[in-house]
């Protein structure tokens, strides 16, 4: 990068600032006539100076007020003129500002990403990502006027004095006097405002990484009750921000007075020695007018010039910085991540180690001078304790790069390979593979989405703009690849196309062990029945197999199936009167209460009373079982209908109204105690019985309720429909239609159970499967279990089939049986290619054809299984050591 | 079933003899009342405790897994209390409990167990009376059965 602002600027951006540049030049001209025209407007057009009316132009002849209009309106045309150039400058500034902006932030991401990895124990999210968001911005504004803005102002100043200079010295001589106080004062105050304002930059990074750091200590912070020091600490920082920004605007404020005092002593100057002069008729009215509206406008750009020359310095300084920051040794160039080697050369054979050593940040020799051959195609279990075997795998996966010597494979050095060898070629698992806030299937295909393989087909209007969009990044040096393009190279994991490549993750997904659990997020999951009328076909199937199925005795009772006659013991009151589910916003569950037209069906049919019992009812018995626990208490998230906050608030509305004066209860009451039962359901709450008079009534709702349903608010609700797909609900719910009974021991397993056969009979639990590859994963993964994230990564590994998979600690998540299974699917898949492992205990090695023993980051012993399998050996007492 | 009736049952159990009957309802409204056809498992043997469970109504049978097979070694009954051990020392279930009839259970989720126990000293004490009666009758088939083995054999010896 440009080790100063103005090479980076001239570098990238040269042609606009000269373009900028002569704008600036050329909206002199009419500036000096715009200064000008106040004299002439007094002078000739209202006291008529060296004029003869009738006025000819152009032929033309004028009387005075004529002549006066045309004065006026040639004013008006200059300051049209004057402020289209300000514009077109503005405009355009603007734009080589926001493009050299763009630039730098690409610049500084890609340099991130090519950080050597040693670097991020040192570089905290909390510092990078302020310097690329917030700091980059004034960095951008000032390179969009670092050439135009000093030539503008400038010249605009020195149009403005040449102008007075022309009118009288004597008047541009007395308003220069006051310039030399206000050139020498206010920059110095300025300086030590910019000063604070560095300050307050540096403050309010190290502020936003206290708040990161909280958020992902979190947990320490309540397990160690830290949170009143984070608080004080908090608080400290945001009075050290306080007390610098009293200060700035304290000095401000003495800028701006000091600023528009001398501003003002220059009018001062004009009327008095002006003012004597005209009186003395030395000089006519119209040039002290117009000498009082010069220096007026020089204030402006003198302003914006001091103004310019604080910012420079400012900008200046804080460029190198983050350039300073950005370039730590071992960046790599560019080309590592960026080139496509036409055809990518093949990783496989044997891997040479010569003379590897590498020290860590702390100048500790963590491998010393290793030399070793491991045949290709072989399996290596890599044991042993203390450092060494990590930075070993990484160094494999040129993740990190050693100190001395060198990795080649296959009789390739990868030292020098471009990430596009490495990154397809190498496989390597971590201990905690990153999963990204995306889909399941995004996470899984991160092996092969490399490189942009089909444009994406954009028709009309989208391809125009897609073209704008495209000539914009050109014009800011960004990446001209198209992030919505197709870019997954089917062929590196072996297939044609996206059918046959997600038929080739469920094998994977099998094969890692993760299948069941995608599969679960299938049936959890939901699909849009009109944009994939097969699947919902298919489900529909499913439920009237199910259907068939729940016909025999023993399971029949394990689900209660929605039945439009029929009142559903084992849903909530809600889904029983709406006999369907919300779409969008009509209707929402939590507030069903509030709902006009909810409230007008259970006063159509009478219920209205039996509700405001059941609400009581059910509010009093929250209280009883309630009232005496402490508000933190987990049993009112888990348990409670009424929040521990709100109990209060019911105590006193049970005290208010009586049991036998609800109809007297005010509005508020009846819809705070209305709400209640709704979510109410019976069977499992056992409040209360329902009696077949209430369930009859609530039939009776339900049908007034889809009769009387207005148009604009049928379409805020899906009916339960047996033939229909229902959209909203997931896809068990949609095989299921209707609830697993409360209360029967495992009814929900022998329903997953029964579930499960089912689909593998129509052939659709792949075709479920693939729906729970729209899992989305959460930040970081979250919602993936520690397991689960590890045989992601493990299949994001496999699929992209490379020539050395390299496990680091990659099973540290997985439990004993689930270890060795998914080692041997592993190491029976891979039976080509190089393994290399890490293993947690040395008698997994035996699955392996060699092993290394690492102690002290020393290799102690290497060598064949069968060979180091002896009395002995290193091995060996690793071995015994379990 | 309402939770009132619950609470007249859960008072006949031993165990929440003594609690008060606030204390009951909230302990009936925040359990699960899970029925078992005969022949389903409340608990299996080796698997690690997530719940006891009262018996409410029907019978069910206590089996241990030995080399020849199951082996019932007691029968539970109407308000018997079962299950507590695992979740309460952290060990797999050391037996398989069956339901022989329909049976009706509350289950009580090992977190909610243990809020109970540390809440309300009187159910400590109960659990530690019924745990201790446990442990006495252990002993003595123990003896009973350490005696027969030196009986059968002292008739092998004779036999020698």
């Amino acid at each position: 990068m440009e080790p100063s602002i103005y090479r980076f600027i001239i570098r990238y951006s040269l042609r606009q600032q000269i373009a900028l540049t002569l704008l600036s030049f050329a909206s002199f001209v009419p500036y000096y006539y715009y200064l000008l025209m106040p004299k002439l407007i007094v002078n000739q057009g209202i006291s008529h100076k060296n004029v003869e009316f009738p006025y000819t132009i152009l032929g033309f002849e004028l009387s005075p007020e004529a002549f006066l209009v045309l004065l006026c309106i040639g004013f008006l045309a200059l300051v049209i003129v004057q402020q289209g150039f300000k514009y077109s400058i503005n405009v355009y500034q603007g734009i080589s500002g926001e493009r050299m902006l763009r630039r730098l932030r690409y610049e500084l991401y890609g340099r991130v990403l090519r950080f050597p990895l040693p670097t991020f124990r040192k570089m905290s999210q909390g510092e990078i990502i302020p310097m690329i968001v917030a700091e980059t911005e004034s960095l951008g504004g000032f390179i969009a006027e670092s050439f135009a803005l000093p030539l503008f102002q400038g010249g605009m100043f020195l149009v403005s004095l040449g102008f007075l200079f022309a009118q009288n010295w004597g008047i541009a001589l007395a308003a220069l006097a006051l310039y030399p106080a206000q050139l020498y004062l206010i920059p110095k105050m300025q300086r030590k405002v910019n000063q604070l304002g560095k300050e307050r930059v540096r403050t309010a990074r190290r502020l936003a990484d206290r708040i990161g750091e909280s958020i992902q200590g979190v947990q320490e912070i309540h397990a160690n009750h830290a949170a009143k020091r984070f608080l004080a600490d908090f608080s400290a920082r945001l009075g050290d921000i306080y007390w610098i920004r009293y200060e700035i605007f304290q000095r401000k404020f003495v800028i701006k007075f000091l600023n528009n005092f001398l501003q003002q002593a220059g009018p001062f100057t004009f009327y008095l020695i002006g003012g004597y002069l005209a009186i003395k008729n030395q000089l006519d009215v119209g040039t002290v007018v117009a000498a009082v509206a010069a220096h007026k406008e020089m204030g402006a750009p003198l302003k914006e010039l001091l103004n310019h020359y604080q910012q420079r310095e400012d900008a200046r300084i804080k460029y190198e910085q983050v350039v300073s920051q950005f370039a730590p040794p071992g960046t790599r160039p560019p080309e590592y991540q960026l080139t496509e080697p036409e055809e990518v050369p093949s990783l496989r054979g044997d891997v040479n180690i010569a003379g590897l050593t590498y020290v860590d940040d702390n100048d500790t020799v963590i491998l010393d001078s290793l030399s070793l051959t491991l045949p290709g195609g072989s399996r290596v279990a890599v044991l042993g304790s203390g450092p060494g075997r990590e930075e070993l795998m990484l160094l494999l996966a040129r993740l990190i790069e050693p100190d001395k010597g060198r990795i080649s494979i296959g009789g390739t050095d990868i030292g020098p390979l471009p990430e596009a060898v490495t990154g397809t070629r190498i496989g390597f698992v971590g201990a905690a593979p990153y999963v990204f806030n995306a889909s399941l299937e995004r996470n899984l295909l991160f092996g092969l989405r490399h490189r942009p393989v089909a444009e994406a087909a954009y028709e009309g209007e989208a391809a125009k703009r897609w073209q704008v969009r495209l000539r914009e990044s050109v014009a800011s040096g960004n990446s001209t690849d198209d992030p919505e393009a197709d870019w997954t190279d089917y062929a590196q994991a072996g297939v044609e196309h996206n059918d046959a490549l997600s038929v080739e993750a469920l094998r994977v997904l099998r094969l890692i062990g993760l299948y069941e659990d995608v599969y679960q997020f299938g049936l959890r999951g939901s699909i849009d029945p009109k944009a994939d009328p097969d699947l919902a076909e298919a489900i529909l199937r499913a439920r009237a197999a199910l259907r068939e199925k729940l016909m025999q005795p023993g399971i029949a009772q394990l689900v209660e199936g929605w039945d439009r006659a029929r009142y559903n013991r084992n849903a909530t009151f809600a889904e029983n009167l709406l006999f369907g589910l919300p779409v969008g916003d009509g209707f929402d569950v939590e507030r069903l209460a509030e709902h006009p037209y909810v409230l007008q069906v259970l006063e159509k049919v009478g219920l209205t009373q039996r509700f405001l019992e059941a609400g009581r009812q059910v509010a009093a018995t929250m209280v009883e079982l309630f009232a005496d626990l402490p508000p933190d208490h987990e049993f009112f998230q888990q348990f409670s209908f009424i929040s521990s906050d709100d109990l209060p608030e019911f105590q006193q509305l049970l005290q208010r109204v009586p049991r036998d004066r609800l109809s007297e209860a005010s509005p508020a009451d009846r819809m705070r105690l209305m709400s209640l039962p709704f979510k109410l359901i019976p069977t499992r709450h056992r409040i209360f019985q329902i009696e077949p008079e209430l369930e009859a009534r609530l039939i009776e709702a339900r049908e007034v309720f889809a009769r009387d349903l207005p148009p604009e608010l049928a379409k805020g609700i899906a009916f339960f429909d047996p033939d229909r797909y229902l959209p909203g609900a997931n896809l068990l719910d949609n095989i299921l239609f209707g609830k697993v009974v409360y209360g029967q021991a495992q009814a929900a397993e022998q329903i997953a159970q029964l579930v499960g056969e089912l689909l593998a009979q129509l052939e659709l639990r792949d075709t479920v499967a693939r729906v729970g590859f729209g899992f989305e994963c959460g930040i970081a993964g979250g919602r993936l279990s520690a397991a689960q994230r590890q045989r992601l990564g493990l299949a994001r590994a496999l699929l992209k089939r490379p020539d050395i998979l390299l496990l680091s600690d990659a099973f540290s998540a997985l439990d004993a049986g689930g270890l060795a299974q998914t080692l041997d699917a592993i190491l029976a898949e891979f039976k080509d290619g190089t393994v290399i492992a890490t293993l947690p205990r040395a008698s997994l090695a035996r699955r392996f054809d060699r092993v290394l023993t690492f102690e002290g980051g020393r290799l102690v012993e290497q060598g064949k299984v069968a060979e180091l399998d002896r009395e002995g050996s290193h091995f060996h007492r690793l071995l015994a050591h379990e | 079933m309402s939770l009132n009736e619950e609470v007249d049952l859960l008072r006949r159990v031993p165990l929440f003899a003594k609690l008060e009957p606030s204390k009951l309802k909230l302990l009936a409204f925040t359990s699960e009342r899970l029925t078992f056809q005969p022949g389903q498992a409340l608990i299996r043997q080796g698997d690690m405790g997530d719940a006891a469970y009262v018996i409410m109504d029907g019978q069910a049978d206590v089996q241990v897994e030995t080399p020849q097979g199951p082996l019932t070694v007691a029968h539970l009954k109407r308000n018997d209390f079962v299950g507590e051990m695992a979740i309460l020392c952290d060990v797999p279930r050391t037996a398989t409990v069956i339901a022989t009839e329909q049976l009706v259970t509350l289950r009580i989720a090992k977190e909610l167990f243990f809020r109970l126990v540390t809440e309300f000293p009187q159910m400590a004490v109960e659990i530690m009376r019924v745990l201790a009666q446990r442990v006495e009758k252990t002993t003595a088939d123990l003896r009973d059965a350490n005696n027969k083995v030196r009986e059968l054999e002292g008739k092998l010896q004779g036999k020698d």
